[in-house]
């Protein structure tokens, strides 16, 4: 079976994996109309190619990315989501009431 | 015998002669460009060509005619889905395919044999209830089925109460139906290059030209073409193909595997599927069992089998039918479903003035070729988007509107 690296509890049978959906950045939220939140949730790159993507491991619920090849299926590398994610997302200021009509 | 067939060999009547001129050198100009020649884009180029007297048409083709997921889908033909949208053109499609030998006058082996799907639990009867409520309400024959007449029709099935999922009632839908998938394309094919129509095989699209909103010309591998409209036809490279338009789809391409076995004589007449055990089996007229409906648990390009797929297809098809743990597999293969979010597809207008989407065919594009070939063709001609393919416009995620059909097969498996 094909094996996927979890950087939490290493190489592991894909199968005790959930696939998560394409990285793709948070539009800021205050400043995205309905049409930006649409293409943000509904639409995707679905790139032929090396693509970056969430993948999720059952067993111990351990989120992460991992770079891979949708043409040749291989995994590039998987990596902790703390290396794009390393700033505090505020949604408190965020959601003042002028922004959440 | 033999000597019909020596007779046969010395007239002019051999070799046979092909089904249509393949086109030689490309034209600077065409009024309508279509990319990809499988069903669907042959079937669009077909109905331009006969009933809307446009025959300036070519067809682009980066392989050869058919040999996408027109080539890799389980001949399936129903209409028992859940929208009243889907079901009002999937019945449409249905009508189409039951013609469709007479209207080529070229035999597309159309079988209407019937398509059972299984229920294994309280929950499946309810909502076989409501589909086959909705379905006849919409003309389609669809009814419950309890058990017994389940074992009656298929003899064969495992009806056992001590398997895993025992089987508790069905939906029977008397208009599911199959056909020969290839000679679907080539009578299209051979329909349309008979009225003009140019099929460019090898021809790959690499770039799309676009002036203020409008397509101008597309750039081949085998040089530019100028042309009036074009019409994307391309399956699971719906999203390759759009982004060089600048259009983005909610699009995620999986594959889809299916496998058969060996030829055996005939024994299963319906179509089965289990949306429980994730399977469905038919026998072909050739008598091959046809073991559909894996998908990959995650996105990609790639249609290679894997020895994962086999195994659960395999346990899954050995539940209903114990009988083909006899069966020796032929062949396993896959295709790259272009699946959106709500099970539906994505035909007609696009951002692009008169570039027109047809995409998003997941897993049921087959049994929507005739239908499509009518609709996007009458589009492209009045330049009026059909009623019937209204609700499958790219604008409905913008609105969300989607239109959620939990009656696709890959919706349930």
């Amino acid at each position: 079976m094909k094996l996927l690296t979890c950087p939490l509890n290493g190489p592991r049978n894909i199968s005790e994996f959930t696939y998560g959906g394409e990285y793709h950045p948070m539009p800021d939220p205050v400043h995205t109309d309905s049409r930006q939140w649409a293409e943000h949730v509904f639409f995707h790159d679905n790139a032929a190619g090396v693509v970056t993507e969430w993948w999720c491991h059952n067993a111990s619920s351990f989120w992460f990315l991992a770079e891979r090849n949708t043409i040749s299926d291989e995994v590039i590398r998987t990596f902790e989501a703390s290396e794009i994610f390393n700033q505090r997302i505020d949604f408190i200021a965020a959601s003042t009431p002028e922004g959440s009509s | 015998m033999p000597f019909g067939l020596l007779k046969y060999g010395l007239s002019n009547d051999y070799p046979a002669k092909h089904h249509f001129t393949p086109a030689t050198e490309l034209k600077k100009h065409y009024d309508v460009v279509i990319i990809g020649g499988g069903g669907h884009g042959t079937a669009i180029a077909y109905n331009l060509a006969k009933y809307h007297g446009i025959t300036n048409v070519a067809i682009l083709e980066k392989a050869y005619l058919g040999g996408g997921n027109t080539a890799r889908n389980t001949a399936v033909i129903r209409s028992n889905y859940l929208t009243e949208a889907g079901v009002k053109f999937y019945s449409e499609s249905v009508k189409l395919f039951n013609n469709l030998s007479n209207e080529f006058n070229y035999n597309v082996m159309m079988e209407n044999r019937g398509q059972l799907t299984l229920a294994h639990s309280d929950a499946a009867i309810r909502s076989f209830r409501w589909r086959a409520e909705v379905n006849q309400h919409l003309g389609v024959r669809s009814e419950l089925m309890d058990r017994q007449t389940i074992a009656e029709l298929v003899p064969n099935l495992n009806m056992s109460e001590d398997s895993r999922f025992p089987i508790m009632g069905g939906l029977w839908h008397a208009d599911g139906a199959t056909a020969r998938h290839d000679a679907v394309a080539w009578g299209y094919a051979k329909g349309a290059c008979d009225r003009g129509v140019e099929l460019h095989q090898l021809t790959e699209v690499e770039d799309i030209e676009i002036t203020q909103g409008r397509v101008t010309a597309v750039k081949t591998n085998r040089g530019r073409v100028e042309c009036g409209a074009v019409v994307q036809a391309v399956a699971g490279a719906s999203s390759v193909v759009a982004k060089k338009a600048g259009i983005p789809l909610p699009i995620h391409c999986y594959p889809l595997q299916a496998m058969v076995t060996q030829p055996y004589k005939p024994i299963l007449t319906p179509h089965v599927s289990s949306p429980q055990v994730h399977v469905y089996v038919h026998q072909t007229s050739r008598g091959e069992f046809v073991i559909g409906g894996g998908s990959d648990p995650y996105p990609l390009y790639n249609t290679r089998a894997t020895l994962d797929q086999r195994e659960t297809l395999s346990a899954a098809a050995l539940e209903l039918f114990p009988f083909l743990a006899q069966a020796r597999l032929l062949r396993q293969w896959a295709g790259t479903t272009d699946m959106t979010p709500d099970y539906s597809p994505i035909m007609g207008l696009s951002p692009v003035e008169n570039y027109y989407l047809d995409a998003g065919w997941g897993t049921w594009g087959f049994k929507a070729t005739p239908i499509c070939g009518v609709t996007m063709a009458e589009l492209v001609a009045t330049k009026k988007v059909p009623d019937l393919i209204k609700p499958f416009e790219l604008e409905r995620f913008y609105r969300f509107e989607q239109i959620n059909e939990a009656g696709a097969t890959a919706a349930s498996h």
